[in-house]
C-alpha cells in the first residue's frame, strides 16, 4: 500500500503512522455531554468500503493527513492535509477549528 | 449417527457408504423463538448452548456464506487461559474447561491438543510481570510454571539463545494451553446444534433488522423475512455493518491480521511459542505445517489480506527467534478481519433494542473463546442477564470507564 502525502507525493505505507477514523477531527464542542465524547472517542461507523482516516507522515514531513481509502481493496483514493480541512467540512460542529493536541504515539508493544 | 471407533471400522468394511451429511439443509421457517446472525464459531456455539442449556430448540442460525467460512476457519488455532485481569480471567478459565470436555460433549474430534504454551521474556522487568501474571493465573485455578533460561532451553532447544537484542531470560509455561483443529470446532458445534433441532441456514444474508416500538421483531434476509422475538448479532469483523441495521454504532474498528503456514514438515515444534517482543508466535499443526503470525497491519481493513511490510516484519521476528525455520517454505498467508475494541476486550451484552443482543469485539483472540462466548451469549439471550463470568463485557464500558485493558496500553482504537 502506498499513500499519497500532499507534500511529499506517493510514499511507502511504512513511513506513516495510522491514528484512526477521521471522526477524530470532529471534536465535541466545549461543554458537550458524555454521549458526545463517547461517540467521538469510541463509536465508529467502521465502513466496509470508502472511509476517511488520519495518518501521520512520521518518517517524512511530519504532516497529519486525512486519507480517503477503500477498506475492501486498500485502494488509496485521495488525501489532503488535516491543516487544510475547513471546520465547515466537519459534521457536528460550527465553532471555529480549535488547535488540535498532538495525539499519543503508539508504544512498541501491543 | 454417533461417531465412534466401531462405526469407523464398520464403514471401512462397507466402503464408507453409510456416512450421512453431518447436518440438515433446512428451508427457513417464517418464525423462530430466537435467531443467531452469523454461522461462525461463536454463533454456532451460542445456538448449541441455547438448545442444550436453555431448552430453546426452535432457533435458527443465519449465515451469509457457508458455516465456519469466516474467522473460525482462518485463525492460528491457539487455546489458552493466561489472562490477568479479573473479568477476563474467569471467562477464559471457564472457556478452557469447556474445551477440555468439548470432544465428548460434541461427539466430534476437534483435535484439542494441550501441548503447552510458552511466553518468552527477555528482561528482569518482563520476568516480574510474568511472575505476577502466573500467580494470577494460579489464583484463578489455572496453571502456570515459571521457567528460567535453562528450563526454556530444555523444552525449546532450537531457539537462538545467543541473540543480543532479545536475550531469552526465561518463559512462562501454561501447560494446559495448546491448539485445536479450527474447522472441526465449527463443524462439531454445527452438527451438535443440528442434532438438537437448530436450523442452520447457509447462503442467507441478513439485510435488515425489524424493530417495532423499541423491540426487535425479526430480520429481513435474502431468503425472505423471518420473525423472532430475540436476535443475536454474532458476526465478528462485520459487526459494524449488522449493528448499523439496528441504528447502532459500535466501539469497534475492523483491522486486518495476517497469518502464515509453511509446507508440512516432520515434528519439530512441540509447543505453542509466543515471542511477544517480536510480535511473533508459532506452533506446528498436526499436519506438519508451521503456523505463525504477528501483529495487526494497523489500519482499518475488510480486504481479508494484508500488506508486505507486516509479512517482512513477521519473517524477521521468526528468524530472530528460531533461525532453523529459515529453510521452510511458506505455503500460504491470509488475513482475517478483526473486530477491534478500544481496550482490546470483547462485548457480550444487550443493546438499546429490546430482544437484540450483541456478541463482538473479539479482537485477535476469538478462537479460544468460542465455547465460553457461546455459553455466555446463550445465557444472556435466554435469561436477559449477563452470565457471571462475562459480566464485565459490557457495551457501554467505554462511556463508564469500567475498562478491561489487558495490555495496559490505553483505551484507543489504534493501541491494541
Amino acid at each position: 500500500m502506498r499513500i499519497t502525502c500532499p507534500l511529499c507525493g506517493s510514499r511507502d505505507r511504512r513511513e506513516f503512522y495510522y491514528y484512526g477514523a477521521a471522526d477524530y477531527l470532529a471534536r465535541p464542542a466545549e461543554g458537550a455531554g458524555l454521549e458526545a465524547w463517547d461517540a467521538y472517542l469510541h463509536l465508529r461507523d467502521n465502513p466496509a468500503g470508502m472511509t476517511k482516516d488520519l495518518w501521520y507522515h512520521e518518517a517524512g514531513c511530519s504532516a497529519w493527513i486525512e486519507v480517503t481509502r477503500d477498506t475492501t481493496s486498500h485502494a488509496v483514493l485521495s488525501s489532503r492535509l488535516v491543516a487544510a480541512v475547513e471546520s465547515a467540512d466537519l459534521p457536528g460542529r460550527s465553532a471555529p477549528a480549535r488547535k488540535k493536541a498532538a495525539p499519543r504515539k503508539k508504544k512498541g508493544t501491543s | 449417527m454417533r461417531y465412534n471407533g466401531l462405526n469407523v471400522i464398520w464403514q471401512g468394511l462397507v466402503g464408507n457408504t453409510g456416512w450421512k451429511p453431518a447436518w440438515r439443509t433446512p428451508v427457513p421457517k417464517s418464525a423462530y423463538d430466537a435467531i443467531i446472525i452469523g454461522g461462525g464459531g461463536h454463533g454456532l456455539s451460542t445456538a448449541y448452548y441455547l438448545a442444550k442449556n436453555h431448552g430453546l430448540n426452535n432457533i435458527a442460525v443465519l449465515e451469509k456464506g457457508y458455516l465456519g467460512g469466516g474467522n473460525v476457519g482462518r485463525n492460528t488455532t491457539i487455546v489458552r487461559a493466561n489472562y490477568f485481569l479479573p473479568g477476563n480471567q474467569e471467562f477464559y478459565s471457564h472457556s478452557l474447561k469447556l474445551w477440555e470436555g468439548l470432544e465428548a460433549e460434541l461427539n466430534y474430534n476437534v483435535m484439542h491438543s494441550q501441548r503447552g504454551l510458552v511466553n518468552l521474556f527477555h528482561s528482569d522487568g518482563q520476568r516480574d510481570a510474568f511472575v505476577r501474571r502466573g500467580n494470577a493465573m494460579a489464583a484463578q485455578g489455572d496453571d502456570a510454571v515459571l521457567l528460567d533460561r535453562e528450563g526454556v532451553r530444555e523444552l525449546l532447544p532450537y531457539l537462538d539463545y545467543d541473540q543480543a537484542r532479545f536475550p531469552i531470560h526465561g518463559g512462562l509455561l501454561h501447560p494446559r494451553g495448546g491448539t485445536a483443529r479450527h474447522d472441526a470446532v465449527a463443524w462439531g458445534y454445527a452438527r451438535a446444534a443440528d442434532r438438537r433441532g437448530v436450523d442452520l441456514i447457509q447462503n442467507c444474508e441478513v439485510t435488515g433488522i425489524d424493530i417495532e416500538a423499541g423491540r426487535v421483531t425479526g430480520v429481513q434476509t435474502t431468503q425472505g423475512p423471518i420473525r423472532a422475538p430475540k436476535v443475536g448479532m454474532v458476526v465478528a469483523g462485520r459487526s459494524g455493518q449488522v449493528a448499523a441495521m439496528a441504528g447502532m454504532r459500535l466501539p469497534v474498528e475492523s483491522h486486518v491480521l495476517q497469518a502464515f503456514v509453511t509446507e508440512g514438515l516432520k515434528p519439530v515444534i512441540d509447543h505453542v511459542i509466543s515471542f511477544g517482543m517480536g510480535h511473533f508466535y508459532i506452533s506446528q499443526s498436526d499436519k506438519g505445517g508451521l503456523v505463525f503470525g504477528g501483529d495487526l497491519d494497523f489500519y482499518a481493513s475488510y480486504a481479508a489480506r494484508g500488506n508486505l511490510p507486516m509479512v517482512e516484519h513477521v519473517m524477521e521476528a521468526g528468524m530472530t527467534l528460531m533461525p532453523m525455520i529459515g529453510r521452510a517454505k511458506v505455503l500460504r498467508s491470509w488475513g482475517g478481519i478483526m473486530d477491534m475494541t478500544p481496550d482490546g476486550s470483547p462485548i457480550i451484552d444487550r443493546t438499546h433494542v429490546e430482544g437484540l443482543f450483541v456478541d463482538c469485539g473479539w479482537n485477535y483472540g476469538g478462537f479460544k473463546a468460542v465455547p465460553a462466548s457461546g455459553w455466555c451469549m446463550a445465557h444472556l439471550m435466554a435469561t436477559g442477564e449477563p452470565h457471571p463470568v462475562a459480566r464485565r463485557f459490557r457495551l457501554n464500558r467505554f462511556a463508564t470507564g469500567d475498562l478491561l485493558d489487558e495490555e495496559g496500553t490505553g483505551s484507543q482504537h489504534n493501541l491494541h
